[in-house]
């Protein structure tokens, strides 16, 4: 095995750092005092600026130390954060990415004029609050501290010399060394930290001064800090006996500097995020990522290989095991069975990820777009904790994109016209993800002016898309906009109106097997709901044959079996339909259409499927039964042929194809208009 | 088109004045791939049809664990179709498509050897004269009084995908 690439490493490292500056800074919009975010920025910038530096990001570490002595300064309360320096160091944000990208193009240009900006702002920021907290006057005080780090902390590279250092720079101090819990010579670990300290320290900063001190060690540290009154500073204040660590580990005490409240009046379009605010508590989420371990996705597609064909060597084992009249042989295939069965469902349990980080990137998305559109955006997402395949996930991305950046576009007014119509002046984006049955439904709603049918239709109607009145669903009209080239938007803008984009999303939603949903109601808003299935990996699907071949149907797709009478069979050569309680059904051969050219079994068998409303049936010789169908794509050689969407290794080795449902039934339906026009 | 067609055939010398194949027969014509392409020789597998696709990748086969398109070069030649024999072998090659790095079977009835071309020895196809399409068809190298057919993948593929 080899070595990860360092500077791979440090990019990976990067982008979460980036990602967590840049919640921290969207979070910092919604509360500037946010001491919590304050110090999650600064680390951000402070670990990308040392690491950038080790690994000779010189250009990275060098722009990102100036971000990082501007929120130095709100982070030691010096100024207090305005919208204006998050948006340029969210500017600067980006900026840092493009370097950590591609470190070797030439940046001087755009570095220069963000440093320039951010200079502005912290300039502003001087101007506008010069430091209460020093304004509250050089009162000295006396505060003893006491402080144990973790066994480890030298190994992990904390200096506590450095520590008391920094104590020392704050005031006097008087320092003693607590010995009590080194332990006898033999059971002593040298490399371990035994001592914990007793300070005093006579200082005129704020508490907050001290636990910065702590910033990086705060979380694993026991530390308590007092201060003891002023006056009594003078006396010998008695160091209190040594106590042994009484306090369990969680004793850091989350105290309540006094902040300068100097809020800026927002000048810009606030975006308000709800979750943002649930989710500030940030405690919980670290620890989860202290648990989880970093895993290249190749790895993970790699073992989802492996665990595909153990279920097909399972499979036929099985078979094999069936034929056998061995008792042992066909315990050891059961066991095999239960056990690669539960690998599968741990794999695609590994498989999944919360939509949330799906969702947390339409954050800045929405945040831009107020900008940029005028407009108040409230961004409420739910769902967040709902799991999907990870492949799903990425490529969901590039279509929510479109579909949020429609919702503010065309969806919500601007707020002069929101006061008008008599709603609340922020606009409502909704993103909710949930599961059912099989299937993951993510929603897009907005409390905008809904979708115009007028609009719609005549623009469909003057791009030929439609004949004129033509008689159309609500539905029918509302999938208008996912053709190719729509756009109701009378002037193009930054964000959509160029047409693209729609039809995106029904491409990319088709490729994940999925279906869009759309409802919306003039004046209330509009909601689109996307369908997709779980997972890519492995489906259930339903084995048939047809002439000699084999094939998959998914069975989600499938609404029932039946056999095709013979009267029916005969019947249909005019017309392919058979009536299903009360409703013509068409069908399709597959004989015909895979032109087999065998002899048809006697009783063929028809297999009713269906997407949403729309139903086909499927004229097969037999139906072989359920298959646990593990998903391979086919090669580019074949992606011309739309009537599979892939393929799967059947128990013995062969390859089955499965059927694209989709194609299957709009093929099905164009052969019911033709039938219809003919008569 | 020709012209940068003619240049993906001199890169296949790029690496020297020798090139490694491994050389196999088709209707009695006998071709060489370079061999660090190929991935592996297999005797004949079952395949399964593919109804709809083009007759030049009408099938495809189970080739551990993954399901990869079998490519009958000798329909991009034109050539008659052979019975299959003992000696019929199925090479898998690892190829680039639409830079996708992706596997495909070529059925061969027979497969020979690795052996060195020289470069000295080859030829570009000559532009007449010829039943083949020379866009399909690297360069011809001489050994004996006959030669070996370099195949030009690149152009045989992406005609198979376009069309």
């Amino acid at each position: 095995m080899s070595f990860p690439d360092p500077i791979q490493v440090f990019k990976t490292e990067a982008a979460e750092l980036l990602e967590q500056i840049e919640t921290g800074l969207l979070d910092l919009t919604y509360d500037l005092t946010n001491k919590d975010q304050i110090d999650a920025v600064f680390r951000g910038l402070h670990t990308l600026k040392g690491s950038g530096a080790m690994f000779g990001f010189d250009a990275l570490a060098a722009f990102t130390h100036h971000c990082e002595t501007a929120f130095d300064r709100v982070r030691k309360g010096e100024v207090t954060a305005t919208e204006e320096l998050i948006s340029v160091v969210l500017e600067a944000k980006d900026h840092m990415r493009a370097l950590v990208e591609n470190p070797n193009a030439e940046h001087d240009a755009v570095s220069t004029r963000l440093l320039a900006d951010l200079h502005r702002a912290v300039e502003a920021l001087d101007k506008a609050g010069a430091a209460p907290a020093k304004a509250s006057g050089p009162k000295e005080t006396l505060w003893r501290i006491r402080f144990g780090l973790p066994r480890n902390a030298m190994a992990n590279g904390t200096n506590p010399l450095g520590l008391l250092d920094e104590l020392r720079d704050l005031g006097p101090c008087k320092i003693r060394a607590d010995l009590s819990d080194i332990p006898a010579l033999d059971a002593l670990t040298p490399s371990d930290l035994y001592i914990s300290w007793h300070v005093e320290v006579t200082t005129a900063q704020p508490k907050s001064m001290i636990e910065d001190v702590f910033i990086f060690v705060m979380d694993e540290m026991q530390i308590e800090i007092t201060a003891i009154d002023a006056g009594k500073a003078a006396a010998p204040a008695p160091v209190p006996a040594p106590q042994k660590a009484a306090a369990p580990a969680a004793a850091a005490p989350v105290v309540e500097a006094p902040k300068p409240v100097v809020q800026e009046t927002a000048s810009v379009p606030a975006v308000r995020d709800t979750s943002a605010a649930a989710a500030s508590a940030t405690d919980p989420k670290q620890n989860r990522a202290a648990e989880s371990v970093r895993v290249p996705a190749e790895r993970l597609d790699e073992l989802m290989d492996r665990v595909g064909e153990l279920v097909i060597a399972q499979s036929r084992l099985r078979q094999l095991a069936g034929r056998n009249a061995d008792i042992q042989l066909r315990a050891v295939s059961e066991d095999i069975e239960r056990l690669s069965g539960e690998l599968r469902d741990t794999m695609m349990v590994l498989r999944m990820v919360p939509v949330a980080t799906l969702f947390g990137r339409f954050r800045r998305l929405v945040h831009d777009l107020a900008r940029e559109t005028g407009k108040v955006i409230e961004l409420i997402t739910e769902g967040e904790t709902t799991e999907v395949d990870k492949t799903v996930i990425e490529r969901l991305a590039d279509p929510l994109v479109h579909l949020v950046r429609n919702s503010v576009d065309h969806g919500l007014e601007t707020p002069e016209m929101r006061r008008a119509a008599g709603k609340q002046e922020a606009g409502k984006v909704i993103l909710s993800a949930r599961q059912a049955s099989g299937e993951v439904i993510i929603t897009i709603k907005d409390d905008g002016r809904g979708i115009d049918r007028d609009r719609v239709r005549a623009k469909a109607e003057s791009s030929g898309l439609i004949q004129p009145n033509a008689a159309l669903t609500d539905q029918e009209i509302f999938q208008l906009i996912f053709q190719p080239g729509f756009s109701t938007a009378q002037t193009v803008t930054n964000l959509s109106g160029r047409g693209v984009g729609m039809d995106v999303v029904k491409r990319t939603i088709d490729a994940l097997r999925g279906t869009i949903e759309v409802a919306s109601f003039p004046g209330e808003g509009s909601e689109i709901s996307l369908r997709i299935p779980l997972t890519l990996a492995i489906i259930e699907g339903l084995l048939v044959r047809v002439g000699g071949g084999r094939y998959v149907i998914p069975l989600s797709a499938v609404e029932e079996c039946l056999e095709l009478s013979l009267e029916e069979d005969l019947r249909s050569r005019g017309r392919s339909f058979i009536s299903l309680r009360d409703s013509l059904v068409p069908f399709i051969r597959l004989r015909d259409l895979f032109h087999t050219g065998t002899k048809p079994d006697p009783y063929q068998k028809v297999v009713v499927i269906s997407t949403g409303s729309e139903r086909v049936g499927l004229v097969v010789d037999q139906i072989i039964g359920d298959h646990q169908t593990v998903i391979k794509s086919m090669s580019k050689l074949h992606h011309d042929v739309a009537t599979f969407s892939g393929a799967t290794i059947l128990g013995d080795g062969s390859v089955a194809l499965i059927l694209d449902v989709v194609h299957l039934v709009a093929a099905g339906q164009q052969q019911e208009a033709q039938m219809r026009i003919a008569g | 088109m020709s012209q940068a067609l003619r240049k993906v055939s001199e890169t296949v010398w790029s690496e020297g004045e020798e090139l490694e194949v491994l050389t196999f027969d088709i209707a009695g014509e006998t071709f060489a791939l370079e061999a660090v392409r190929v991935r592996e020789i297999l005797d004949l597998l079952p395949e399964t049809v593919v109804p709809g696709a083009k007759a030049f990748v009408g099938s495809v086969l189970n080739f551990r664990g993954r399901v990869i398109p079998l490519a009958d070069i000798r329909l991009a030649f034109g050539m008659a179709a052979t019975k299959q024999t003992i000696d019929s072998r199925i090479i898998v090659i690892e190829f680039d498509i639409e830079d996708e790095a992706t596997l495909i079977g070529i059925r061969t009835d027979k497969v020979n050897e690795v052996t060195t071309l020289a470069k000295t020895s080859s030829e570009l196809p000559p532009s007449v004269g010829m039943k083949w399409r020379p866009d399909f068809i690297s360069c011809l190298v001489k050994r004996g009084n006959d030669f070996i057919i370099l195949p030009n993948l690149q152009a045989i593929f992406s005609t198979s995908h376009d069309g």
